[in-house]
Protein backbone atom coordinates (compact mmCIF):
# COMPACT_ATOMS: atom_id res chain seq x y z
CA UNK A 1 0.00 0.00 0.00
CA UNK A 2 1.40 3.36 -0.93
CA UNK A 3 -0.19 6.72 -0.15
CA UNK A 4 1.27 10.02 -1.26
CA UNK A 5 1.25 12.80 1.34
CA UNK A 6 1.62 16.44 0.30
CA UNK A 7 3.67 18.38 2.83
CA UNK A 8 3.06 22.11 3.39
CA UNK A 9 6.04 24.44 2.97
CA UNK A 10 6.70 25.10 6.70
CA UNK A 11 6.96 21.33 7.38
CA UNK A 12 9.36 20.49 4.58
CA UNK A 13 12.39 21.00 6.82
CA UNK A 14 11.41 17.59 8.25
CA UNK A 15 11.20 15.90 4.84
CA UNK A 16 14.52 17.11 3.44
CA UNK A 17 12.65 19.69 1.41
CA UNK A 18 10.38 17.17 -0.34
CA UNK A 19 6.93 18.54 -1.24
CA UNK A 20 5.39 15.04 -1.27
CA UNK A 21 6.42 11.72 0.22
CA UNK A 22 5.20 8.11 -0.03
CA UNK A 23 4.02 6.26 3.07
CA UNK A 24 2.17 3.05 3.88
CA UNK A 25 -1.04 2.49 5.84
CA UNK A 26 -4.66 1.42 5.59
CA UNK A 27 -6.27 4.42 7.32
CA UNK A 28 -5.52 8.14 7.54
CA UNK A 29 -4.25 7.48 11.07
CA UNK A 30 -1.83 4.74 10.09
CA UNK A 31 -0.61 6.70 7.05
CA UNK A 32 0.14 9.74 9.24
CA UNK A 33 1.76 7.44 11.83
CA UNK A 34 4.03 6.04 9.12
CA UNK A 35 4.87 9.60 8.03
CA UNK A 36 5.87 10.39 11.62
CA UNK A 37 8.06 7.26 11.81
CA UNK A 38 9.86 8.07 8.58
CA UNK A 39 10.39 11.76 9.26
CA UNK A 40 11.34 13.02 12.71
CA UNK A 41 9.52 16.02 14.09
CA UNK A 42 6.36 15.79 12.01
CA UNK A 43 4.07 14.03 14.49
CA UNK A 44 4.13 16.81 17.10
CA UNK A 45 3.51 19.40 14.41
CA UNK A 46 0.37 17.65 13.13
CA UNK A 47 -0.99 16.13 16.34
CA UNK A 48 -1.76 17.37 19.82
CA UNK A 49 -2.91 14.83 22.44
CA UNK A 50 -3.59 12.30 19.71
CA UNK A 51 -5.88 14.60 17.73
CA UNK A 52 -5.10 16.61 14.62
CA UNK A 53 -4.32 20.16 15.70
CA UNK A 54 -7.13 22.72 15.58
CA UNK A 55 -5.49 24.75 12.82
CA UNK A 56 -4.39 21.87 10.60
CA UNK A 57 -6.68 20.43 7.93
CA UNK A 58 -6.12 17.03 6.34
CA UNK A 59 -7.64 16.14 2.99
CA UNK A 60 -8.00 12.70 1.44
CA UNK A 61 -7.81 13.36 -2.28
CA UNK A 62 -10.15 16.39 -2.44
CA UNK A 63 -12.24 15.80 0.67
CA UNK A 64 -11.68 17.16 4.17
CA UNK A 65 -11.38 14.08 6.40
CA UNK A 66 -13.82 15.67 8.88
CA UNK A 67 -16.55 15.03 6.28
CA UNK A 68 -15.43 11.39 6.04
CA UNK A 69 -14.54 9.23 9.02
CA UNK A 70 -11.76 11.47 10.34
CA UNK A 71 -8.60 9.58 11.28
CA UNK A 72 -10.36 6.24 10.86
CA UNK A 73 -11.07 6.93 7.18
CA UNK A 74 -9.70 4.05 5.09
CA UNK A 75 -7.07 4.82 2.46
CA UNK A 76 -6.14 2.71 -0.56
CA UNK A 77 -3.19 2.37 -2.87
CA UNK A 78 -2.73 5.52 -4.94
CA UNK A 79 -4.69 7.84 -2.63
CA UNK A 80 -3.31 11.27 -1.88
CA UNK A 81 -3.35 13.01 1.49
CA UNK A 82 -2.71 16.73 1.89
CA UNK A 83 -1.80 18.54 5.09
CA UNK A 84 -2.88 22.18 4.77
CA UNK A 85 -2.74 25.07 7.25
CA UNK A 86 -6.31 26.02 8.21
CA UNK A 87 -5.84 29.68 9.08
CA UNK A 88 -6.88 31.33 5.85
CA UNK A 89 -9.72 33.22 4.30
CA UNK A 90 -12.71 35.08 5.61
CA UNK B 1 5.05 58.15 11.15
CA UNK B 2 6.70 55.69 13.51
CA UNK B 3 5.35 52.17 13.67
CA UNK B 4 4.12 50.74 16.93
CA UNK B 5 4.25 47.16 15.65
CA UNK B 6 6.66 44.89 17.47
CA UNK B 7 6.10 41.93 15.18
CA UNK B 8 3.74 38.96 14.99
CA UNK B 9 2.75 36.57 17.75
CA UNK B 10 1.05 33.15 17.67
CA UNK B 11 -2.37 33.26 19.30
CA UNK B 12 -1.93 29.68 20.53
CA UNK B 13 1.66 29.30 21.78
CA UNK B 14 2.83 32.92 21.93
CA UNK B 15 5.90 32.38 19.71
CA UNK B 16 6.99 35.69 18.19
CA UNK B 17 7.93 36.42 14.60
CA UNK B 18 9.28 39.50 12.83
CA UNK B 19 6.99 41.56 10.57
CA UNK B 20 6.65 39.24 7.60
CA UNK B 21 3.94 37.97 5.24
CA UNK B 22 3.07 34.83 7.20
CA UNK B 23 -0.34 33.85 8.58
CA UNK B 24 0.36 30.85 10.78
CA UNK B 25 2.83 29.69 13.39
CA UNK B 26 5.36 27.25 12.00
CA UNK B 27 5.24 25.30 15.29
CA UNK B 28 1.54 24.60 15.75
CA UNK B 29 -0.14 26.28 12.72
CA UNK B 30 -1.94 28.69 15.08
CA UNK B 31 -2.94 32.07 13.66
CA UNK B 32 -0.46 34.92 13.94
CA UNK B 33 -1.60 38.27 15.25
CA UNK B 34 0.06 41.70 15.16
CA UNK B 35 1.82 42.55 18.42
CA UNK B 36 1.78 46.27 19.35
CA UNK B 37 3.59 48.42 21.86
CA UNK B 38 0.46 49.71 23.61
CA UNK B 39 2.36 51.81 26.15
CA UNK B 40 3.96 53.81 23.36
CA UNK B 41 0.61 54.09 21.56
CA UNK B 42 -1.07 55.36 24.74
CA UNK B 43 1.58 58.07 25.03
CA UNK B 44 1.15 59.09 21.40
CA UNK B 45 -2.64 58.95 20.93
CA UNK B 46 -5.42 61.11 22.30
CA UNK B 47 -9.08 61.79 21.48
CA UNK B 48 -8.11 65.26 20.25
CA UNK B 49 -5.44 63.88 17.95
CA UNK B 50 -7.89 61.36 16.49
CA UNK B 51 -10.67 63.86 15.87
CA UNK B 52 -8.30 66.43 14.34
CA UNK B 53 -7.61 64.02 11.47
CA UNK B 54 -9.76 63.38 8.37
CA UNK B 55 -12.85 61.25 9.05
CA UNK B 56 -11.50 57.93 7.76
CA UNK B 57 -10.43 54.70 9.45
CA UNK B 58 -6.84 56.01 9.29
CA UNK B 59 -7.51 58.55 12.02
CA UNK B 60 -6.73 55.50 14.23
CA UNK B 61 -3.49 54.81 12.37
CA UNK B 62 -1.39 54.12 15.50
CA UNK B 63 -3.57 51.03 16.11
CA UNK B 64 -3.26 49.82 12.51
CA UNK B 65 -0.24 47.79 11.39
CA UNK B 66 1.36 49.73 8.53
CA UNK B 67 4.97 50.77 9.06
CA UNK B 68 4.66 54.07 7.23
CA UNK B 69 1.64 56.10 6.21
CA UNK B 70 -0.91 53.98 4.33
CA UNK B 71 -0.46 54.09 0.56
CA UNK B 72 -3.71 52.36 -0.43
CA UNK B 73 -7.23 53.39 0.56
CA UNK B 74 -6.55 56.51 2.55
CA UNK B 75 -10.24 57.53 2.19
CA UNK B 76 -11.69 54.25 3.53
CA UNK B 77 -13.96 54.15 6.58
CA UNK B 78 -15.56 56.98 8.50
CA UNK B 79 -18.98 55.55 7.59
CA UNK B 80 -22.16 56.85 9.27
CA UNK B 81 -23.47 55.58 12.59
CA UNK B 82 -27.19 56.17 12.18
CA UNK B 83 -29.74 56.50 14.94
CA UNK B 84 -32.44 54.11 13.68
CA UNK B 85 -35.65 55.10 15.46
CA UNK B 86 -38.10 53.75 12.88
CA UNK B 87 -36.41 50.35 12.80
CA UNK B 88 -36.22 50.48 16.61
CA UNK B 89 -40.02 50.92 16.74
CA UNK B 90 -40.50 47.97 14.40
CA UNK B 91 -38.25 45.77 16.55
CA UNK B 92 -39.74 47.04 19.80
CA UNK B 93 -36.55 48.54 21.24
CA UNK B 94 -35.63 52.02 22.43
CA UNK B 95 -32.01 52.68 21.47
CA UNK B 96 -30.80 51.39 18.15
CA UNK B 97 -28.01 52.46 15.79
CA UNK B 98 -26.77 51.14 12.47
CA UNK B 99 -23.08 51.22 11.54
CA UNK B 100 -23.52 51.60 7.82
CA UNK B 101 -20.62 50.13 5.88
CA UNK B 102 -22.98 49.62 2.92
CA UNK B 103 -21.64 53.04 1.90
CA UNK B 104 -17.99 52.39 2.61
CA UNK B 105 -15.57 53.70 -0.03
CA UNK B 106 -14.75 52.59 -2.68
CA UNK B 107 -16.63 49.25 -3.07
CA UNK B 108 -19.55 49.53 -0.64
CA UNK B 109 -18.64 46.97 2.00
CA UNK B 110 -16.55 46.74 5.17
CA UNK B 111 -13.95 44.81 3.19
CA UNK B 112 -12.41 48.08 1.98
CA UNK B 113 -11.11 48.50 5.54
CA UNK B 114 -9.16 45.24 5.59
CA UNK B 115 -7.99 45.64 2.01
CA UNK B 116 -6.56 49.12 2.51
CA UNK B 117 -4.40 47.74 5.32
CA UNK B 118 -3.48 44.55 3.42
CA UNK B 119 -2.49 46.29 0.19
CA UNK B 120 -0.55 49.01 2.01
CA UNK B 121 1.35 46.15 3.68
CA UNK B 122 1.71 44.32 0.35
CA UNK B 123 3.49 47.39 -1.01
CA UNK B 124 5.69 47.65 2.09
CA UNK B 125 6.70 44.00 1.60
CA UNK B 126 7.40 44.62 -2.09
CA UNK B 127 4.65 42.47 -3.63
CA UNK B 128 3.58 43.50 -7.13
CA UNK B 129 0.93 40.77 -7.49
CA UNK B 130 -1.85 40.37 -4.95
CA UNK B 131 -4.86 38.11 -4.63
CA UNK B 132 -7.62 36.72 -2.46
CA UNK B 133 -10.17 33.98 -1.99
CA UNK B 134 -13.55 35.66 -1.78
CA UNK B 135 -17.30 35.27 -1.45
CA UNK B 136 -17.68 38.54 -3.40
CA UNK B 137 -17.21 41.70 -1.37
CA UNK B 138 -13.53 41.07 -0.84
CA UNK B 139 -13.16 40.32 -4.56
CA UNK B 140 -14.65 43.75 -5.41
CA UNK B 141 -12.43 45.50 -2.90
CA UNK B 142 -9.13 43.83 -3.78
CA UNK B 143 -9.77 44.36 -7.50
CA UNK B 144 -10.63 48.06 -7.10
CA UNK B 145 -7.94 48.97 -4.61
CA UNK B 146 -5.28 46.98 -6.51
CA UNK B 147 -6.24 48.80 -9.70
CA UNK B 148 -5.87 52.17 -7.99
CA UNK B 149 -2.51 51.11 -6.54
CA UNK B 150 -1.21 49.74 -9.83
CA UNK B 151 -0.94 46.18 -8.51
CA UNK B 152 -1.76 43.08 -10.52
CA UNK B 153 -4.55 41.01 -8.90
CA UNK B 154 -5.74 37.40 -9.05
CA UNK B 155 -9.18 36.92 -7.55
CA UNK B 156 -10.53 33.43 -6.79
CA UNK B 157 -14.29 33.08 -6.25
CA UNK B 158 -16.89 30.32 -6.22
CA UNK B 159 -18.15 30.28 -9.82
CA UNK B 160 -21.83 30.61 -8.75
CA UNK B 161 -21.54 34.05 -7.09
CA UNK B 162 -24.11 36.79 -7.69
CA UNK B 163 -23.57 38.39 -11.16
CA UNK B 164 -23.11 41.89 -9.66
CA UNK B 165 -20.27 40.66 -7.49
CA UNK B 166 -18.52 39.08 -10.46
CA UNK B 167 -19.03 42.11 -12.71
CA UNK B 168 -17.96 44.38 -9.86
CA UNK B 169 -14.62 42.57 -9.87
CA UNK B 170 -13.88 42.13 -13.58
CA UNK B 171 -14.61 45.83 -14.25
CA UNK B 172 -11.34 46.74 -12.49
CA UNK B 173 -9.23 44.56 -14.78
CA UNK B 174 -8.55 41.89 -12.17
CA UNK B 175 -7.80 38.35 -13.29
CA UNK B 176 -10.89 36.55 -12.02
CA UNK B 177 -10.87 32.80 -11.57
CA UNK B 178 -14.26 31.20 -10.94
CA UNK B 179 -13.80 27.88 -9.17
CA UNK B 180 -16.45 25.15 -9.27
CA UNK B 181 -16.95 24.39 -5.60
CA UNK B 182 -17.59 25.95 -2.23
CA UNK B 183 -15.76 28.91 -0.75
CA UNK B 184 -13.82 26.52 1.47
CA UNK B 185 -12.53 24.69 -1.59
CA UNK B 186 -11.56 28.03 -3.18
CA UNK B 187 -9.77 28.95 0.02
CA UNK B 188 -7.81 25.72 0.12
CA UNK B 189 -6.70 26.22 -3.48
CA UNK B 190 -5.58 29.76 -2.69
CA UNK B 191 -3.50 28.59 0.28
CA UNK B 192 -1.62 26.36 -2.15
CA UNK B 193 -1.35 29.10 -4.81
CA UNK B 194 -0.15 31.76 -2.36
CA UNK B 195 2.82 29.73 -1.20
CA UNK B 196 3.68 28.26 -4.59
CA UNK B 197 3.75 31.58 -6.46
CA UNK B 198 4.86 33.90 -3.68
CA UNK B 199 2.07 36.41 -4.24
CA UNK B 200 0.54 38.61 -1.58
CA UNK B 201 -2.84 37.05 -0.79
CA UNK B 202 -4.66 39.47 1.47
CA UNK B 203 -6.51 36.81 3.46
CA UNK B 204 -3.77 34.20 3.44
CA UNK B 205 -0.14 35.25 3.90
CA UNK B 206 -1.09 38.90 4.61
CA UNK B 207 -3.97 37.86 6.87
CA UNK B 208 -2.59 38.99 10.26
CA UNK B 209 -2.30 42.56 8.93
CA UNK B 210 -5.46 42.43 6.80
CA UNK B 211 -7.68 41.33 9.69
CA UNK B 212 -6.56 44.28 11.82
CA UNK B 213 -8.40 46.66 9.47
CA UNK B 214 -11.71 45.40 10.86
CA UNK B 215 -10.89 46.84 14.28
CA UNK B 216 -11.70 50.24 12.79
CA UNK B 217 -15.41 49.29 12.81
CA UNK B 218 -15.15 49.05 16.60
CA UNK B 219 -13.03 52.21 16.92
CA UNK B 220 -15.53 54.24 14.90
CA UNK B 221 -18.61 52.92 16.73
CA UNK B 222 -17.07 53.91 20.07
CA UNK B 223 -15.99 57.34 18.83
CA UNK B 224 -19.35 58.05 17.16
CA UNK B 225 -21.26 57.14 20.33
CA UNK B 226 -19.21 59.75 22.19
CA UNK B 227 -16.22 57.62 23.22
CA UNK B 228 -18.08 54.73 24.77
CA UNK B 229 -19.38 51.30 23.81
CA UNK B 230 -23.02 50.28 23.36
CA UNK B 231 -24.43 47.52 25.56
CA UNK B 232 -24.88 45.23 22.56
CA UNK B 233 -23.43 44.90 19.10
CA UNK B 234 -24.70 42.43 16.49
CA UNK B 235 -22.18 41.38 13.84
CA UNK B 236 -22.64 39.06 10.83
CA UNK B 237 -20.25 36.10 10.76
CA UNK B 238 -18.66 34.40 7.77
CA UNK B 239 -15.04 33.55 8.60
CA UNK B 240 -15.64 34.90 12.11
CA UNK B 241 -12.87 37.51 12.00
CA UNK B 242 -14.85 40.78 12.03
CA UNK B 243 -16.72 39.98 15.25
CA UNK B 244 -13.48 39.36 17.14
CA UNK B 245 -11.93 42.53 15.77
CA UNK B 246 -14.88 44.73 16.80
CA UNK B 247 -14.40 43.37 20.31
CA UNK B 248 -10.64 43.90 20.09
CA UNK B 249 -11.18 47.46 18.86
CA UNK B 250 -13.22 48.31 21.98
CA UNK B 251 -10.62 46.72 24.26
CA UNK B 252 -7.69 48.48 22.60
CA UNK B 253 -9.37 51.87 23.01
CA UNK B 254 -9.77 51.12 26.72
CA UNK B 255 -6.19 49.86 26.99
CA UNK B 256 -4.79 53.16 25.67
CA UNK B 257 -7.24 55.26 27.67
CA UNK B 258 -9.51 56.61 24.91
CA UNK B 259 -12.62 55.02 26.44
CA UNK B 260 -13.21 54.06 30.05
CA UNK B 261 -15.03 50.74 29.82
CA UNK B 262 -14.87 48.30 26.90
CA UNK B 263 -17.74 46.10 28.11
CA UNK B 264 -20.20 45.19 25.37
CA UNK B 265 -22.16 42.01 24.69
CA UNK B 266 -21.02 40.77 21.30
CA UNK B 267 -23.65 38.83 19.33
CA UNK B 268 -23.04 36.86 16.14
CA UNK B 269 -25.40 36.47 13.18
CA UNK B 270 -25.45 33.67 10.61
CA UNK B 271 -27.78 32.20 8.01
CA UNK B 272 -29.51 28.93 8.87
CA UNK B 273 -28.08 27.43 5.66
CA UNK B 274 -24.53 28.00 6.90
CA UNK B 275 -24.38 28.31 10.66
CA UNK B 276 -21.26 26.56 11.98
CA UNK B 277 -20.45 29.29 14.52
CA UNK B 278 -23.97 30.01 15.83
CA UNK B 279 -24.57 26.25 16.11
CA UNK B 280 -21.38 25.90 18.18
CA UNK B 281 -22.42 28.78 20.46
CA UNK B 282 -25.95 27.45 20.96
CA UNK B 283 -24.65 23.97 21.79
CA UNK B 284 -21.84 25.15 24.05
CA UNK B 285 -19.16 23.62 21.80
CA UNK B 286 -15.64 24.98 21.92
CA UNK B 287 -15.00 24.11 18.26
CA UNK B 288 -17.40 24.50 15.36
CA UNK B 289 -18.38 21.61 13.13
CA UNK B 290 -17.71 22.58 9.52
CA UNK B 291 -20.60 22.71 7.05
CA UNK B 292 -19.73 20.86 3.87
CA UNK B 293 -22.25 22.40 1.51
CA UNK B 294 -23.56 25.80 2.62
CA UNK B 295 -26.98 26.63 1.18
CA UNK B 296 -28.20 30.18 1.72
CA UNK B 297 -28.98 33.35 -0.22
CA UNK B 298 -26.47 35.09 2.06
CA UNK B 299 -23.56 34.00 -0.11
CA UNK B 300 -21.19 36.53 1.41
CA UNK B 301 -21.54 34.61 4.69
CA UNK B 302 -21.34 31.13 3.14
CA UNK B 303 -18.11 29.92 4.72
CA UNK B 304 -18.62 26.39 6.00
CA UNK B 305 -15.29 26.09 7.78
CA UNK B 306 -14.60 29.53 9.28
CA UNK B 307 -10.92 30.14 10.08
CA UNK B 308 -11.84 32.17 13.15
CA UNK B 309 -14.81 30.06 14.22
CA UNK B 310 -13.13 29.00 17.45
CA UNK B 311 -12.21 32.58 18.39
CA UNK B 312 -15.60 34.01 17.37
CA UNK B 313 -17.45 31.53 19.59
CA UNK B 314 -15.04 32.34 22.43
CA UNK B 315 -15.54 36.12 22.16
CA UNK B 316 -19.32 35.70 22.08
CA UNK B 317 -19.26 33.43 25.12
CA UNK B 318 -16.86 35.56 27.14
CA UNK B 319 -18.56 38.87 26.38
CA UNK B 320 -21.95 37.56 27.51
CA UNK B 321 -23.38 37.66 23.99
CA UNK B 322 -25.16 35.01 21.98
CA UNK B 323 -25.51 33.83 18.39
CA UNK B 324 -28.49 33.00 16.21
CA UNK B 325 -29.24 32.02 12.64
CA UNK B 326 -32.15 32.85 10.35
CA UNK B 327 -33.80 31.36 7.27
CA UNK B 328 -33.66 32.80 3.75
CA UNK B 329 -37.25 34.07 4.11
CA UNK B 330 -36.39 35.84 7.35
CA UNK B 331 -33.33 37.37 5.64
CA UNK B 332 -35.37 38.76 2.73
CA UNK B 333 -38.07 40.08 5.04
CA UNK B 334 -35.45 41.85 7.18
CA UNK B 335 -33.84 43.42 4.09
CA UNK B 336 -37.22 44.90 3.21
CA UNK B 337 -37.82 46.03 6.78
CA UNK B 338 -34.46 47.82 6.92
CA UNK B 339 -35.05 49.48 3.55
CA UNK B 340 -38.61 50.58 4.43
CA UNK B 341 -37.88 51.89 7.90
CA UNK B 342 -34.43 53.43 7.47
CA UNK B 343 -33.93 53.86 3.73
CA UNK B 344 -30.93 51.56 3.73
CA UNK B 345 -30.62 48.87 1.08
CA UNK B 346 -28.27 46.34 2.65
CA UNK B 347 -27.10 43.13 1.07
CA UNK B 348 -28.28 39.73 2.29
CA UNK B 349 -25.78 39.79 5.18
CA UNK B 350 -27.51 42.95 6.45
CA UNK B 351 -30.80 41.04 6.37
CA UNK B 352 -29.13 38.31 8.43
CA UNK B 353 -27.99 40.85 11.03
CA UNK B 354 -31.36 42.59 11.35
CA UNK B 355 -33.29 39.30 11.48
CA UNK B 356 -30.94 37.86 14.10
CA UNK B 357 -31.20 41.05 16.17
CA UNK B 358 -34.99 40.67 16.12
CA UNK B 359 -34.66 37.07 17.27
CA UNK B 360 -32.30 37.97 20.12
CA UNK B 361 -34.64 40.77 21.23
CA UNK B 362 -37.66 38.46 21.14
CA UNK B 363 -35.72 35.83 23.11
CA UNK B 364 -34.95 38.42 25.78
CA UNK B 365 -31.20 38.10 25.27
CA UNK B 366 -31.15 41.78 24.31
CA UNK B 367 -33.33 43.85 26.63
CA UNK B 368 -35.65 46.32 24.94
CA UNK B 369 -34.35 49.36 26.84
CA UNK B 370 -30.66 48.70 26.18
CA UNK B 371 -28.38 50.26 23.57
CA UNK B 372 -27.83 48.22 20.43
CA UNK B 373 -25.59 48.72 17.38
CA UNK B 374 -26.15 46.58 14.29
CA UNK B 375 -23.26 46.24 11.84
CA UNK B 376 -24.44 46.59 8.24
CA UNK B 377 -21.47 45.38 6.24
CA UNK B 378 -22.47 45.39 2.57
CA UNK B 379 -24.70 46.98 -0.08
CA UNK B 380 -27.97 45.59 -1.44
CA UNK B 381 -27.25 46.67 -5.00
CA UNK B 382 -24.83 43.76 -5.16
CA UNK B 383 -27.39 41.09 -4.22
CA UNK B 384 -30.55 42.31 -5.95
CA UNK B 385 -31.72 38.85 -7.00
CA UNK B 386 -32.34 38.01 -3.31
CA UNK B 387 -35.30 40.40 -3.13
CA UNK B 388 -36.56 40.49 -6.74
CA UNK B 389 -39.40 38.04 -6.10
CA UNK B 390 -40.43 39.75 -2.87
CA UNK B 391 -40.99 43.14 -4.48
CA UNK B 392 -44.05 44.51 -6.21
CA UNK B 393 -43.53 45.35 -9.89
CA UNK B 394 -44.00 49.01 -10.81
CA UNK B 395 -47.32 49.94 -12.41
CA UNK B 396 -47.01 50.96 -16.06
CA UNK B 397 -49.43 53.49 -17.52
CA UNK B 398 -49.74 55.76 -20.53
CA UNK B 399 -48.68 59.38 -19.95
CA UNK B 400 -52.21 60.53 -19.18
CA UNK B 401 -53.94 61.79 -16.04
CA UNK B 402 -56.95 59.54 -16.81
CA UNK B 403 -54.76 56.49 -16.39
CA UNK B 404 -53.15 57.75 -13.20
CA UNK B 405 -56.24 58.88 -11.31
CA UNK B 406 -57.83 55.46 -10.77
CA UNK B 407 -54.52 54.26 -9.36
CA UNK B 408 -54.24 56.86 -6.63
CA UNK B 409 -56.53 55.12 -4.19
CA UNK B 410 -54.87 51.78 -4.77
CA UNK B 411 -51.31 53.11 -4.40
CA UNK B 412 -52.21 55.04 -1.26
CA UNK B 413 -52.32 51.79 0.71
CA UNK B 414 -49.20 51.58 2.82
CA UNK B 415 -46.51 49.29 1.49
CA UNK B 416 -46.33 46.10 3.50
CA UNK B 417 -43.34 45.79 5.75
Amino acid sequence: MSVRIHIPTPMRQHTQGQAAVEVGGSTVQSALDDLGKKYDGITQRVFENGQIRRFVNVYLNDEDIRYLDNLATPVKDGDELSIIPAVAGG
Amino acid sequence: MTSFVRGLRCRICGKTYPREPLNFCTEDFGPLEVDYDYEAIARSMSREKVTSRPNTMWRFRELLPTDGDPTVGFQVGGTPLIRADRLADALGVENLWLKNDAVNFPTLSFKDRVVSVALSKAREFGFTTVGCASTGNLANSVAANAAAAGLESYIFIPSDLEPAKILGTTIYGAKVIGVTGTYDQVNRLCTQVAFKYGWGFVNINLRPFYAEGSKSVGFEIAEQLGWRTPQHVVVPMAGGSLIGKVHKGFHELAKIGLIRNPACKIHGAQAAGCSPISTAVKNGWENHKPVRKPNTIAKSLAIGDPADGYFAAKVIRESGGWAEDVTDDEITEAMLLLARTEGIFAETAGGVTVAVARKLIDQGRIHRDEEIVLCITGNGLKTQEAVTDALEKPVVIKPSLEEFEPLVEKLAEPALV
